[in-house]
């Protein structure tokens, strides 16, 4: 699953050893938000990312898109590599890939319409479509993410959070595109909200058979929006597996930490279980420990730990990067 | 229920609005007793926020009725002096964002003794050791480290048990806490709410968290109340409100949870519509909009915050509010989402 033939067409996209460094004055070497990262996206699939904040993840997702530059590697999207494409290729491409951000309020520009906001990537990328051709698209998307004819007129402030991220849901697919990535796009909405949007994801990449990279901090958004999920850790890959595995089965450590230290909305249960949280904080990225990176937080951490870091290889149904993945049944 | 710390009674919290008054929190009880861990949950609008900062004396420009007690003295309508000398000392807050409690350009020792200096009077070198000893008990290490420090030195975790710790160094009865791990990652969360367990049960500090996740009210409260468009609409012991509830608002927040484990549904249920706008509620239930159990009852008078009709409800010596109660007509079974 860490790399994909250039004409696979199961996949949708493909990264191949992708890394992001920023510079950062003092420090030679720059900070590595995002080191060496392989992955796929099947089509029609969603893999989810997960870590917390400063493990790269929405770095990584930039990255994709070009929004921040890669520093090395390869990100593969209809046998094209796009870190390669510069110019019209580039804007061409980007047609095929787009993205929801975790502040919809933030994400839409408080001067334009609702109208307006649907219609500018039709203007940018279909300037050939009619007024009417153009307005037609417009309500279509917007009758499909649950938004109605009345509110086109409207602005973003007027509007609720969990509205707000239906009008970036819409924005971001008018131009049906195949590749989506969502940024945390649930995680500030209201409790009441969040199932409503998370379904509405579901049924759209049903419909319009999107490949989604959905980006999330905790486990339990997650297990019901992705196939596959990837966690990260100070720019890492530390585990890759599907659902199934990855909840059922954890093979790295730091799995099984986001995934104990999820609420449980039980209090018999969740009181039952109050073990030791893992202790300290992602370190700094700076200055990332040797050896493997979260081994600072480890309770299994020995010393081949620190003196190397794990490759990522295939240990029961995970591509895990830890020493000590088969002891983690 | 032991002598009450503080007794919420009527509490009814209006802003000025465009035709007519906003009522963001309307006829709120609420008792707390040393040792009491209660939780609020709410989504935006439900007045939560609003309700804590009226028990600090903190809604400027809001018109406040109704009666809030601390240990028996009428805080509504105090003077400004009376809240001075409870808040940070009697009532200590703990806000989402750590930051907003720090000063970015005072160390951590400045910030943290303040507090013990003015309110406990104590000397610049006893302030400092009682700092010390504040930062050992919210496990900061290197505690003598960081009293020199400037807050942005430390991690989002540190800074938020930094911030504890200030709420913490004066020994109040009551520690408020507003979505006190929101902005944390989860393993940072769960320390945290680990921390503020065991500092309850080791000083018998009274909490009251608010929070939008019903998953860190079930960590940590023991009794909770389900807040919606100002009022509370549920209130019971947390085991019954996370088994039993019988609002269809509490039992379709709790439903809309992804489980982590067993069966994952095709579809999340959902609880249909959108969060209530307090400036356009209407006359009767706030919920009935959303509510499938509604019906022509529902749209006219809002139901009271009743004893609900199930076995230990209500327990001998329990104060009112500590009993099941639930602001709805409907009595059936909440098989379907509401």
């Amino acid at each position: 699953m860490t790399t994909a033939a250039l004409d696979d067409t199961a996949t949708a996209l493909a990264a191949q050893d992708l890394s992001v460094r920023f510079a950062v004055a003092g420090h030679k070497s720059g900070l590595r938000a995002v080191d060496a990262v392989s992955f796929s996206v099947l089509r029609g699939e969603t893999l989810g990312v997960v870590g917390e904040s400063g493990s790269g993840k929405s770095t990584l997702a930039r990255a994709l898109l070009r929004l921040v530059p890669a520093t090395s590697g390869r990100v593969l999207i209809r046998g094209v590599d796009m870190l390669a494409l510069k110019g019209a290729e580039l804007r061409a491409m980007r047609e095929h890939l787009q993205i929801i951000f975790q502040d919809p309020l933030a994400s839409l520009d408080p001067r334009m319409s609702v109208a307006e906001i649907i219609a500018e990537p039709l203007r940018e990328f279909r300037p050939t479509l009619s007024r009417a051709e153009r307005r037609e698209r417009v309500l279509a998307i917007l009758g499909r993410v649950g938004l109605l004819p009345e509110h086109l007129q409207r602005y973003p402030h007027e509007f609720s959070g969990g509205q707000a991220q239906r009008i970036g849901i819409a924005r971001a697919l008018v131009l049906q595109p195949e590749f989506l990535v969502c940024d945390e796009p649930i995680s500030a909405l209201d409790a009441s909200i969040k199932s409503q949007i998370a379904n509405l994801l579901k049924d759209l990449q049903q419909e319009f058979q999107l490949s989604i990279l959905f980006i999330a901090h905790d486990l339990a958004s997650v297990r019901f929006s992705c196939d596959r999920i990837l966690v990260m850790y100070l720019g890492r890959v530390m585990e890759i597996a599907s659902r199934a595995s990855l909840f059922a089965a954890p093979r790295h450590p730091y799995t099984l930490a986001l995934l104990q230290a999820v609420p449980i909305a039980d209090p018999l249960r969740a009181r039952a279980r109050r073990a030791t949280p893992l202790s300290g904080e992602i370190p700094s990225p700076l200055s990332p420990p040797s050896g493997c990176v979260f081994r600072t937080r480890c309770p299994l951490a020995f010393a081949r730990c620190t003196a190397e870091a794990p490759r990522l290889r295939r240990v029961g149904d995970s591509d895990v990067a830890c020493h000590r993945a088969e002891e983690m049944a | 229920m032991n002598e009450p710390l503080l007794s919420v009674r009527g509490l009814r919290i209006s802003y000025r609005g465009d035709t007519r008054p906003l009522h963001v929190v309307d006829g709120v009880d609420l008792e707390l007793a040393a040792g009491d861990f209660l939780g609020i949950v709410g989504e935006s609008g439900s007045g939560k926020t609003q309700l804590l900062l009226a028990l600090l004396g903190l809604n400027a420009g809001a018109r406040l009725e109704g009666s809030i007690r601390y240990r028996g003295e009428e805080l509504l309508g105090a003077p400004e002096g009376i809240w001075r000398r409870l808040r940070g000392a009697k009532i200590g807050m703990i806000f989402q964002d750590p930051m907003t409690a720090l000063n970015p350009y005072l160390t951590i020792g400045t910030q943290l003794t303040e507090g013990a200096r003015r309110h406990l009077g104590l000397s610049r070198a006893a302030a400092r050791q009682r700092a010390l000893e504040m930062l050992d008990a919210v496990h900061i290490t290197e505690p003598r480290r960081r009293l020199d420090q400037h807050p942005h030195e430390l991690s989002g975790g540190m800074r938020q048990r930094i911030v504890i710790a200030m709420a913490m160094i004066c020994e109040p009865d009551i520690i408020l806490a507003d979505e006190p791990t929101t902005a944390l990652d989860v393993t940072v969360q769960a320390q945290i709410l680990t921390l503020l367990h065991e500092l309850r049960a080791r000083t018998r500090v009274a909490v009251v968290l608010v929070s939008h996740d019903l998953g860190v009210i079930a960590e940590v409260a023991d009794r909770v109340a389900v807040m919606y468009a100002g009022r509370i609409v549920e209130q019971a012991d947390a085991p019954t409100l996370f088994s039993a509830a019988r609002h269809p608002y509490t039992e379709g927040l709790r439903r809309s949870i992804v489980p982590l484990e067993g069966p994952l549904p095709a579809r999340l249920p959902t609880i249909g519509g959108l969060p209530p706008n307090v400036a356009a509620l209407p006359p009767g239930c706030a919920f009935a909009p959303r509510c499938g159990y509604a019906w022509e009852r529902c749209d006219t008078v809002a139901p009271p915050l009743a004893l609900v009709s199930a076995p230990g409800a209500a327990l001998a010596g329990q104060h009112r509010t500590e009993q099941h109660r639930k602001a709805c007509y409907y009595e059936g079974p909440l098989e379907r989402l509401p």
